[in-house]
């Protein structure tokens, strides 16, 4: 079975976001960028199931600017066997909307014809979480979303979801998209000799035209503004104060 | 123009608190009707009738659509669609899982989490995990929303909606349901709640934790978790709020041995009243705490706790 692996360039998390002073977006000129952390859960979980001999080959797919060959290369580092880069942008500040994204996904999985998808479930630049559930809309496939397990049974994938009151445990057929949250993995950090390895290791490159996927956006973007700043209150000396002034509030 | 609201159903009985948030959030769109889905829904449509501002209620009720799956939830959205030019639902995880399916099928995009309604096509949403406010103007026919139900109050009650029942387009097969693992408590629900108490890493064990129920107990609150503190297996990932958890803005939010990561702010930050109980007078959670106690989190929340 091959595994797909979508994963996104993004700001690195540990980043502070600035917005620009004309309210056009986010800076992203010279700051650092890494691979979405979600996407990063799925790209690791994809090499385990290769390492059990569930996958035969994890091939990771990056959607945007040029610059994304860096991202991939991680992914390749990390364990995957080949890349694929469809170049749909040419300023990092361009974001290709999820659904453009899950289009040319599509053409992919169609060329490709992987067994699973494996996604992160939401990237942290726009936080839309959608692609994955998206695409699996345009193949017509089953989805698991927010996955914290996923154990591959046949021709099902048996996964437990994340959801608000706890956890949901489902079966689905494959082929199937599969999105990832937080605690499904811990991944692994590429070493200095994998790092080398992934430099020869093929990345083919393709363009958004390549597939004929319109990326033009849907959502035109108005403004950008920093949300309204919280002012830090008073530190209080001791419980008997902040019980005080709780009861001042009115709120206990 | 007109709304269609898919509802939170939980094992057919009714989210009231989400799906009235969504409500009050759709309500400037156009006239609301509710979609209540589930193998059981009746009793949740009759609940959804009685929210004001709601003008109809559709009940779809069908095994496939038992534990809300996405591939029949979606299809039976889809199928609905025609007559409406706003399709929206509280942003829980269920319809997260959902809307953006039904917006592909609908060849849309799909506006997520969004904070506030500028006009009918132009709404505000928060990006980069609550760092940058985004403004943005759909130019899609149909509009497919999910409404962070933090930032907007429920409608209240004393509507009287006519209920019609809808067929479901049938089960596609393609998920199961196997199980839930839902831990029952007696608390109010996270996101609904009026006060929040809730312990990160600095709490140390799932043992210790207790204290911050406790304290939770004390006051009728929900309890709350960092990432760190359920990362670390002190509490279940149902109560982790942040920017990948449940976003909370209750009345009061306390914070006993958190940090304060960017993300975790996300989730809370929109919270009336904040106290933070750190022993590390440099964490950045004091800079956005309305008040601050720096003390050993052992000895100030039992402390706390009998004194209130």
């Amino acid at each position: 079975m091959k595994v797909l692996v979508p994963v996104k360039r993004v700001i690195d998390y540990n980043v502070k976001v600035r917005v620009k002073a004309d309210g056009a977006g986010v800076d992203l000129a010279n700051v650092k960028m890494s691979m979405n952390p979600f996407d990063e859960i799925a790209v690791e979980e994809a090499i385990r199931l290769k390492e059990a001999g569930t996958a035969s080959e994890v091939v990771a797919v990056s959607i945007g600017v040029k610059q994304a060959q860096e991202t991939l290369r991680t992914a390749l580092a990390m364990g995957a066997d080949r890349a694929i880069l469809v170049v749909a942008a040419d300023d990092v500040h361009q974001d290709i909307e999820p659904l453009a994204v899950a289009k040319i996904l599509a053409k992919v999985v169609e060329a490709e014809e992987p067994g699973l998808v494996l996604a992160g479930k939401q990237a942290i630049d726009n936080d839309m979480n959608a692609t994955g559930q998206m695409l699996s809309a345009l193949l017509g496939w089953s989805q698991a979303t927010f996955a914290s397990e996923l154990k591959i049974e046949g021709d099902s994938a048996v996964v437990t979801r994340e959801v608000d009151g706890g956890l949901q445990t489902i079966k689905v057929k494959m082929p199937a998209i599969v999105t990832v949250d937080l605690r499904l993995n811990e991944p692994r950090y590429a070493s200095l000799p994998n790092i080398m390895k992934a430099k020869k290791k093929p990345l083919d490159e393709k363009t958004a035209a390549d597939y004929g996927v319109d990326v033009s956006p849907r959502l035109e973007i108005v403004k950008t503004t920093e949300p309204a700043a919280r002012q830090a209150g008073e530190i209080v000396a001791d419980v008997d104060t902040l019980v005080a002034k709780l009861k001042e509030k009115g709120i206990v | 123009m007109a709304v269609l609201l898919l509802a939170e159903v939980t094992d057919g009985a009714l989210a009231l608190d989400a799906t009235a948030k969504a409500v009050n959030a759709a309500k400037t769109l156009g006239d609301v009707t509710v979609l209540c889905a589930g193998a059981s829904a009746a009793a949740a449509g009759e609940s959804a009738a009685k929210i004001d501002g709601v003008s109809k209620v559709l009940v779809a009720e069908d095994p496939a659509l038992g534990h809300r799956l996405a591939e029949a939830t979606a299809a039976l959205i889809v199928s609905l669609a025609g007559d409406y030019s706003h399709i929206v639902a509280p942003a829980t995880t269920d319809a997260k899982n959902v809307m953006p399916r039904v917006a592909a099928l609908l060849d849309v995009m799909v506006l997520s989490d969004v904070t506030g309604v500028v006009d009918a096509d132009t709404f505000e949403r928060p990006i980069y995990a609550g760092n940058a406010i985004q403004t943005v103007k759909s130019k899609d026919a149909k509009k497919v929303i999910t409404f962070r139900t933090s930032t907007f109050d429920a409608a209240g009650e004393g509507g009287s909606a006519a209920v019609e029942a809808v067929s479901a387009p049938g089960d596609p097969g393609l998920s199961e349901w196997v199980e839930d693992k839902v831990a029952a408590s007696d608390r109010p629900e996270l996101t609904s709640a009026k006060i929040v108490v809730s312990g990160g890493r600095g709490v140390g064990s799932e043992e210790d934790f207790k204290i911050i129920e406790a304290l939770a107990d004390k006051l009728g609150a929900a309890v709350g978790a960092s990432r760190a503190a359920v990362d670390s297996g002190f509490a279940p990932n149902d109560w982790q709020v942040g920017q990948t958890g449940k976003v909370v803005a209750p009345e009061l939010y306390v914070a006993v041995g958190i940090s304060g990561a960017i993300q975790h702010l996300a989730g809370m930050k929109d919270s009336k009243i904040i106290v933070a109980i750190n022993k590390d007078e440099e964490a950045p959670i004091f800079q956005v705490a309305d008040f601050g106690l720096v003390a050993d989190l052992f000895q100030a929340v039992p402390e706390l706790t009998e004194k209130l």
